[in-house]
């Protein structure tokens, strides 16, 4: 443990700015797949362990548009509109059937998707790994010096999307009247049913929702690195991190929690670069111990 | 219950035995009854996930060089079979796959085409069996290096991380005169294979060009997707020089991500893995003049032999071969041999006749084009070992520089006896 490389990169604003714009922009890309998770188990109570073969889904959708039409934006956004439109599918003629299931029911049959969706890739856009999106052309500068740190001006755009997107949910969940539907059916869905409410259509826009951020996580991540079929699985496995430890169902413990991963995965880097995957679950433990219910979870 | 009596017990053996002979005398004897004259050879590899493009190129090769062997009349009218099958790169499912090789397939040979982690676990199950096996992927050196690994029925027939480090160690040191790299950082998977390239690496590199100092090192996992933690820290440091052994699609997201970062610009960057048509052509905008070993490219060894296999291969499965192909090329040419020299499929008699063997092959660096199994440790040795500078376009490689095999070899006894294996 290089404990002291950590307090010197604390006390130096070039290692304390870079280290801190890379946290932010690791734990943002993290919160959009991670949020739409905590919703979907928030409010329909399911472990969606296919979750981050809609991320991989957003990462080929984009790919594809960005093949024919060359515009990263219009690819970007298709992608998380795809993969939104497939989770509608996905929820009304798989997940629906599985609400009340048990847990194995349900874990068995996200995981027979995820199986069937990495060789669907596989078979459609080949099996070797494809170059990502890459950076639009308006970001493709020099990077940006800040008190000597280097931060590229596409990661700032990367986590001035998150936020905003975070800022969105978060309006949609508190101030409309589907975000009050929504919050509703997590509590009582049946006392909802019997004011004459769909509830139905409210599931399904849930799961769309929480596959359309998976999408645009998946989309965005393509821009920075290879598109590859199984490229969810890494991804979950944080993602289910940061719904522990901010609170499953959580949006705004899934944002804290996100911020802190990121947080702990760059100054980790710096002081335990052997152990940085180590520490995030050690916080998840240390959470689990002192606030079972996640950091914003609420006690049941 | 009238309709069930109907058929009685007499009727329906009678109806059963009647249908069985039918179906034998249409069909001839039954399958298993059959004298099976082929060669089986069983192929464990990758077939699924992120590297299966690998996999599949040594299927391609494999296959390439038996249907010659199979259209040119085989041994004697006995044709080679390939069995492949996906380990979905699982050790365990490794050996469960070559268990059932030997035990339910009677193959005669394994031509094990895993990842480390998984040719050790078959490593050890062709041990007990005694089956042949040739070893085409796996680089860590301690599967042919340890004596306590090693069995007499297995052969390497791909790269060695020793080999490579020393090759790669002696390229760096010449760069390093050149342009007076002092400070270094590495970033390797973090796993047996990135751990061993990073310690051998830099062992070799003491040797050629002591004095360096290492500023850091990153071990991102595999398959991560994102390289922040690891560019950040390159960032803050600036070294001279990274060695990173990252490969596939992960080397590309890490140069894709640290080029946002302009770290290529003052940063030579030395990418052991780099150099193979998949990885080179998935990068976006390769940088040029990323220093990396020729890990398969048509343009080294620049032989007319290498530049033939490259069209054959591209000819037929329309891709450029990759590392894994020509490790795989070069084991099925030799078992080929052995088993047409030998007559037959002893593997007592295929084990002697490879050991100490000289062949001429398309990637042989040795006298006359050749490559060798040593004989002490039934590993390959001469094969060609290049690094260059990269260019964007085809050939994507120029500048590049041949390893000496003497030095890899003097050096190689040096790091066997500090291990304590020689």
């Amino acid at each position: 443990m290089e404990i002291f490389a950590l307090f010197d990169c604390i006390i130096s604003p070039a290692c304390l700015i870079s280290q801190t714009a890379g946290g932010l922009k690791i734990g943002m890309l993290l919160f959009l797949v991670a949020s739409g998770l905590t919703l979907v188990f928030g409010v329909l109570g399911v472990i969606n362990f296919a979750h981050g073969a809609l991320y991989m889904l957003g990462a080929y959708f984009s790919w594809q548009v960005m093949a024919v039409t060359g515009h990263f934006g219009l690819a970007v956004i298709c992608g998380a509109i795809g993969v939104g439109i497939f989770g509608l599918l996905f929820e009304r003629l798989l997940i629906n059937k599985v609400y009340n299931a048990d847990l194995l029911v349900q874990i068995l049959l996200c995981y027979s998707v995820i199986l069937i969706l990495d060789d669907l890739v596989m078979i459609i856009w080949g099996d070797e790994f494809l170059s990502g999106i890459g950076v639009p052309e308006v970001f493709q500068i020099p990077p940006l010096f800040i008190f000597d740190a280097i931060i590229p001006p596409f990661h700032i755009a990367i986590v001035v999307i998150s936020m905003i997107v975070a800022l969105l949910l978060w309006l949609i969940m508190t101030k409309t009247k589907f975000g009050k539907l929504v919050r509703a059916t997590a509590v009582n869905p049946k006392m909802l049913e019997a004011l004459g409410v769909n509830t139905n259509v409210i599931k399904a826009g849930v799961f769309m929702l929480g596959s359309f951020l998976a999408g645009l996580g998946g989309a965005l991540a393509a821009s920075l690195g290879s598109v590859v079929s199984g490229m969810g699985n890494s991804i979950i496995i944080e993602s289910f991190i940061v719904t522990v430890i901010g609170g499953m169902g959580s949006i705004g413990g899934a944002f804290i929690a996100s911020i802190i991963i990121g947080m702990a995965r760059s100054f980790g880097a710096v002081a335990m670069p052997l152990f940085t995957d180590g520490i995030m679950f050690l916080i998840m433990v240390l959470v689990l111990i002192m606030k079972p219910e996640g950091l914003m979870g609420k006690k049941k | 219950m009238k309709s069930i009596n109907k058929y009685s017990r007499r009727k329906i053996l009678k109806t059963t035995s009647a249908v069985a002979a039918a179906i034998t005398l249409n069909s001839g004897f039954p399958a298993i009854l059959k004298a099976d004259n082929n060669i089986k050879i069983g192929v464990p590899t990758i077939l699924s996930g992120r590297v299966a493009q690998l996999g599949i190129s040594v299927n391609n090769a494999l296959k390439m060089a038996t249907d010659n062997f199979n259209s040119s009349g085989g041994l004697d009218g006995r044709n080679i079979e390939l069995i492949v099958r996906d380990s979905r790169a699982k050790p365990d499912e490794a050996a469960r796959v070559c268990r059932n090789f030997i035990n339910s397939d009677k193959v005669d040979a394994i031509i094990n085409a895993e990842a480390s982690g998984a040719s050790f676990a078959v490593q050890e199950v062709v041990r007990e069996s005694g089956t042949l096996c040739l070893h085409t992927v796996s680089e860590t050196s301690r599967l042919t290096a340890d004596p306590s690994i090693r069995t007499w029925n297995a052969f390497r027939f791909s790269r060695q991380g020793i080999h490579d480090a020393v090759g790669s160690a002696r390229y760096a040191a010449t760069i390093i005169k050149e342009k007076g790299l002092k400070k270094w950082m590495s970033v390797n998977p973090d796993y047996a294979y990135g751990r061993d390239s990073d310690d051998t690496f830099f062992w070799a590199l003491e040797k050629f060009s002591p004095g360096f100092e290492i500023l850091g090192k990153g071990w991102p996992k595999i398959f991560q997707p994102d390289y922040t933690e690891v560019i950040t820290q390159i960032a803050r440091e600036k070294p001279d020089a990274i060695y990173t052994s990252l490969w596939g699609g992960d080397l590309v997201s890490f140069i894709d991500q640290a080029a946002l970062y302009g770290i290529f610009k003052n940063t030579q960057l030395f990418a052991i893995n780099l150099a193979d048509y998949t990885t080179m052509s998935a990068v976006k905008n390769l940088p040029e003049g990323l220093h990396s070993a020729t890990r398969y490219v048509a343009a080294w060894p620049d032989t007319d032999s290498n530049r033939n296999y490259d069209k054959s291969y591209t000819d037929l499965y329309g891709d450029h071969p990759t590392n894994w192909s020509w490790e795989a090329s070069v084991g099925i040419d030799y078992l080929i041999s052995a088993i047409r020299e030998t007559g037959g499929t002893d593997n007592k008699k295929i084990a002697e006749y490879m050991k100490g063997k000289q062949k001429e092959s398309f990637m042989g660096v040795g006298e006359g084009n050749t490559v060798t199994i040593r004989d002490n440790d039934q590993t390959i040795v001469d094969y060609s070992i290049g690094w260059g500078t990269t260019i964007p376009q085809d050939p994507f490689m120029n500048n590049i520089q041949a390893a000496d095999w003497n030095t890899i070899a003097e050096l190689e006894k040096e790091w066997l006896t500090d291990k304590g294996w020689l």
